[in-house]
C-alpha cells in the first residue's frame, strides 16, 4: 500500500541557504495564557523577510534564543488573523522554552522556517471536521480553526474537542464563545473539574462514545499528547473513519527542520519535513511500535 | 612518454618516489594533502607531507572489538586497512562553528567566514569512496544542500587505492562496493612491491600525472595487479546476505533479537562515530561567561546518545534495544527509501570498534533466522 503524504507548497522565505542561520524577529507583545504558557507576537526586523514570509497552519518554525539554542514551535495563528505578525504559544518546559520565559517586549529571537507539512484544509473541504486536541495541542490547530471559520461554508459540521487537565489549564478560553458563534461546535472537557466547572469531565476520546459521526464524510485533525491521539485514532477507526481522513501532528526532537540532522526520524520519515502533519494511513505500520 | 598519450582511463606504472612529487604538486595547487598515518598504534587520517608520513610496512589485524598493528617490514605504503577514522571528518567536520551571535545593545550575527579548506584525500578505499557517494546523497539533495559539505566536496581531490588484503571484519563484496574501484576518483593506485600502477580518473588527475615520470605498465605488472585484486575479493571471509533488505528488518520490528542485542550493546555510540555514512548532528550554543556572545556549533551526534530522542516528557527511545533497532533498521532499512541506497558499505569499522564486539552481519543473520523459524 502506498500512501501519498500531504504536499505543502513550500513558502520558505524564512529559510536561508546558510546552515541554521536565523532571521531576527522582535517581540511585539507577550500574552500570558495559563501557568507556564505564554503567547509571543513577533515581527521580523528585516521588512523584506516579513514580506516574503508565508506559512500554512500546522507548519512550524525553529525558534532560536541566543545562548539557549533552538526549539521547534508550531504556528499558533495565521497571518490574516494576526495582522502579519508571527504568533507562537509556548509552554516553558524545556531548556530553550524556559529561556523564552525570560524575554521581554522588544527583545529579539531568531526564526527559521516555516517547515513541515500543514493541516490539509483544502483536501477536507466538503467534509464534517472533528478537531481533537489536548493541552498544548490546541495552539498548533488555532490557525486551522481561524481558516475554517473564514471559509465556514466550505465544510460540513465542525466540532472542536478540547481537553485539559483542569479548567485552569484551558488555553485561549476567551475565544471559545466567538468560535461557537462562528459555527463550531465547542466540546470542552477537563480531567478534573473544580468548584466553578459546569462542563464536561473526562478525556477527549470519550466524546466519540456520545456522538455519532458519519464515517464516509468525516475528517479528524488531532494534536496533543501521543496517548490522547492514540485513543482518538482508535475511536475514529472503530467508527470506520478511513485512516487517510485522520490527520495527526507528531512531535519529535528536531535540530534542523530540513530532514538533515536525523533526530526526528520515525521509521521511513523525517517528521520535520515529511510531517509533522501526517494522514494516519502513512503511519499505520509504525505508530503503535513501542519506542520506534 | 609524452603527455598526449595520457587520457582518462589510461593506466601507467609510476615509480614510488614520484608520488611524493605528485603530492607536493597538489599542495602547490592549494590542496591540503591528508592521508593515513600511524599514530598512537592506530591508523589515523591526518595532514601528511609525503610518502614519509604514510604507514610504510604496516598491516592491521582487525576482529570484533579488536584492532592490532602488525609490522611487515615491506616497502609498501598502502597495505593497511583503515582504522577507526574515516574521510567523513573532512567533508562533515565533527565540530564546526556556524555563526557567532554578539549582543551589542541588540543581537548581531557574525557568520563563520573561515575559508573552506581544499582537501586532497590520499589513499581512499573502494568502500570509503562508496561511503562518500552515499553521503553525497544525504547532504546534497534536491530539497536540501548542506553548504559546509557542498563546498568541501566540490573542491575535493581523491587519490584512491585498490584494496589487496582485506581484513577479517571487511565485507565490501557483500555490499557490492569493493574491493576494486570503478569510478569516482581523480587517480587510482594499485600498489605492487616495486611500483604504483596508477589509473587516471579525471582531467585534474591526468594533468598532475602528466608532469611526472612514468612508464607504460608491462603485461606482467598488470597481470600481477589483476591477480592480486581477484585474490582480494576471494579472500574476504565475512559476508552479509542482503537479499530482501530493507524489508527484512523493517518488517521485524518486534524480533526477539532486538532484546537480545540490546543486552549486549552499551549504547556508547562508537559504531556511529566510526561509520563513514552516519550523518546525524546536533547544534549547540557555546556561551561566553558574561552572556554577551554565543558561538553556535554543529557537532556530530548519535542515535545512541540518550538526549538524541529527548522530547518534553521523556525520551522516545529510553531503552538500548530501541536505539540499536533504530540504528540498524535505519542503516539497512529506512535509508533505502530516503536516499535510494543502503547506508552500509561493508567497511567493518562498526564491528572492529564496538567494545562489545557486536557484529551487524551476525545480527542481520539472526533476524533472518528468526523469520525462517
Amino acid at each position: 500500500m502506498t500512501t501519498t503524504l500531504i504536499n505543502t507548497s513550500a513558502h520558505s522565505a524564512g529559510y536561508t541557504d546558510k546552515l541554521l542561520l536565523p532571521h531576527w524577529a522582535e517581540i511585539v507583545k507577550i500574552i500570558p495564557e495559563i501557568e507556564g504558557v505564554t503567547t509571543f507576537q513577533l515581527k521580523f526586523t528585516d521588512p523584506e523577510v516579513e514580506n516574503r514570509y508565508r506559512f500554512e497552519p500546522g507548519q512550524f518554525n525553529m525558534l532560536y534564543v541566543p545562548g539557549y539554542g533552538e526549539a521547534a514551535i508550531s504556528m499558533s495563528s495565521d497571518l490574516e488573523t494576526a495582522n502579519g505578525l508571527l504568533v507562537h504559544t509556548i509552554r516553558h518546559i524545556g531548556n530553550v522554552t524556559r529561556g523564552t520565559s525570560r524575554l521581554k517586549v522588544g527583545d529579539v529571537v531568531g526564526i527559521r522556517g516555516p517547515f513541515g507539512t500543514s493541516w490539509p484544509l483544502d483536501a477536507i473541504e466538503g467534509l464534517d471536521v472533528v478537531i481533537a486536541c489536548g493541552g498544548i495541542g490546541l495552539p498548533p490547530l488555532r490557525g486551522a480553526i481561524y481558516r475554517i471559520i473564514r471559509n465556514r461554508d466550505k465544510y460540513g459540521k465542525v466540532t472542536l474537542l478540547y481537553g485539559a487537565r483542569t479548567p485552569k489549564d484551558l488555553i485561549y478560553p476567551t475565544e471559545y464563545e466567538t468560535w461557537q458563534k462562528a459555527g463550531i461546535d465547542m466540546q470542552v472537557t477537563v480531567d478534573r473539574g473544580d468548584e466553578t466547572w459546569t462542563g464536561r469531565v473526562g478525556v477527549v476520546p470519550m466524546w466519540f462514545y456520545h456522538f455519532r459521526v458519519d464515517p464516509h464524510k468525516t475528517a479528524v485533525l488531532t494534536c496533543g499528547p501521543e496517548i490522547m491521539m492514540r485513543f482518538v485514532i482508535y475511536e475514529a477507526l472503530a467508527r470506520r473513519i478511513p485512516s487517510d481522513h485522520i490527520y495527526i501532528s507528531l512531535e519529535r526532537n528536531m535540530k534542523c527542520g530540513q530532514g538533515a540532522c536525523g533526530h526526528c526520524q520515525q521509521g521511513p520519515y523525517f517528521i520535520c519535513k515529511d510531517g509533522p502533519v501526517f494522514p494516519f494511513s502513512a503511519l499505520e505500520n509504525i505508530f503503535n511500535v513501542e519506542e520506534y | 612518454m609524452t603527455d598526449k598519450s595520457l587520457t582518462i582511463g589510461s593506466t601507467v606504472a609510476l615509480p614510488k618516489p614520484e608520488l611524493d612529487l605528485l603530492m607536493a604538486d597538489l599542495r602547490k595547487n592549494g590542496f591540503q594533502t591528508v592521508g593515513p598515518h600511524l599514530q598512537d598504534e592506530s591508523i589515523v587520517y591526518t595532514k601528511i607531507d609525503g610518502l614519509k608520513d604514510l604507514p610504510r610496512g604496516i598491516l592491521s589485524e582487525q576482529n570484533p572489538a579488536s584492532y592490532r598493528m602488525i609490522q611487515t617490514g615491506k616497502d609498501r605504503y598502502f597495505d593497511f586497512i583503515p582504522g577507526g577514522q574515516s574521510w567523513k571528518q573532512f567533508l562533515f567536520p565533527p565540530r564546526h562553528t556556524l555563526f557567532t551571535a554578539v549582543k551589542d545593545g541588540k543581537w548581531l550575527l557574525k557568520e563563520n567566514d573561515e575559508p573552506t579548506p581544499r582537501y586532497a584525500l590520499i589513499g581512499v578505499r573502494a568502500c570509503e569512496l562508496a561511503a562518500i557517494h552515499i553521503q553525497d546523497r544525504v547532504f546534497l539533495r534536491e530539497d536540501f544542500s548542506d553548504p559546509i559539505y557542498r563546498l568541501r566536496r566540490e573542491g575535493l581531490f581523491i587519490l584512491a587505492v585498490n584494496c589487496l588484503d582485506p581484513d577479517a571484519t571487511c565485507f565490501c563484496v557483500s555490499m557490492g562496493t569493493g574491493p576494486r574501484l570503478a569510478a569516482g576518483f581523480d587517480l587510482c593506485v594499485t600498489e605492487l612491491d616495486e611500483v604504483f600502477l596508477v589509473e587516471v580518473g579525471s582531467e585534474l588527475g591526468r594533468s598532475l600525472l602528466a608532469d611526472r615520470t612514468y612508464d607504460l605498465p608491462s603485461a606482467f605488472v598488470q597481470n600481477t595487479a589483476n591477480q592480486a585484486l581477484e585474490r582480494a575479493a576471494e579472500s574476504m571471509v565475512r559476508t552479509m546476505d542482503t537479499s530482501d533488505l530493507p524489508g527484512l528488518l523493517t518488517g521485524q520490528l518486534e524480533a526477539e533479537r532486538w532484546t537480545e542485542v540490546g543486552k549486549r550493546c552499551l549504547s556508547c555510540a562508537n559504531c556511529t562515530l566510526v561509520c563513514p555514512t552516519c550523518f546525524c548532528w546536533d547544534a549547540t550554543d557555546q556561551v561566553d561567561i558574561l552572556g554577551k556572545s554565543t558561538r553556535r556549533e554543529r557537532v556530530w551526534d548519535s542515535c545512541f546518545n540518550p538526549h538524541y530522542s529527548y522530547v518534553v516528557g521523556g525520551n522516545t527511545r529510553p531503552n538500548i534495544r530501541s536505539r540499536y533497532r533504530q540504528w540498524l533498521t535505519h542503516k539497512l532499512g529506512a535509508w533505502k527509501g530516503q536516499f535510494d541506497v543502503l547506508g552500509c558499505v561493508g567497511c567493518g569499522r562498526c564491528i572492529t570498534w564496538c567494545p562489545a564486539g557486536i557484529d551487524l552481519t551476525e545480527e542481520v543473520a539472526a533476524i533472518r533466522a528468526e523469520v525462517k523459524a
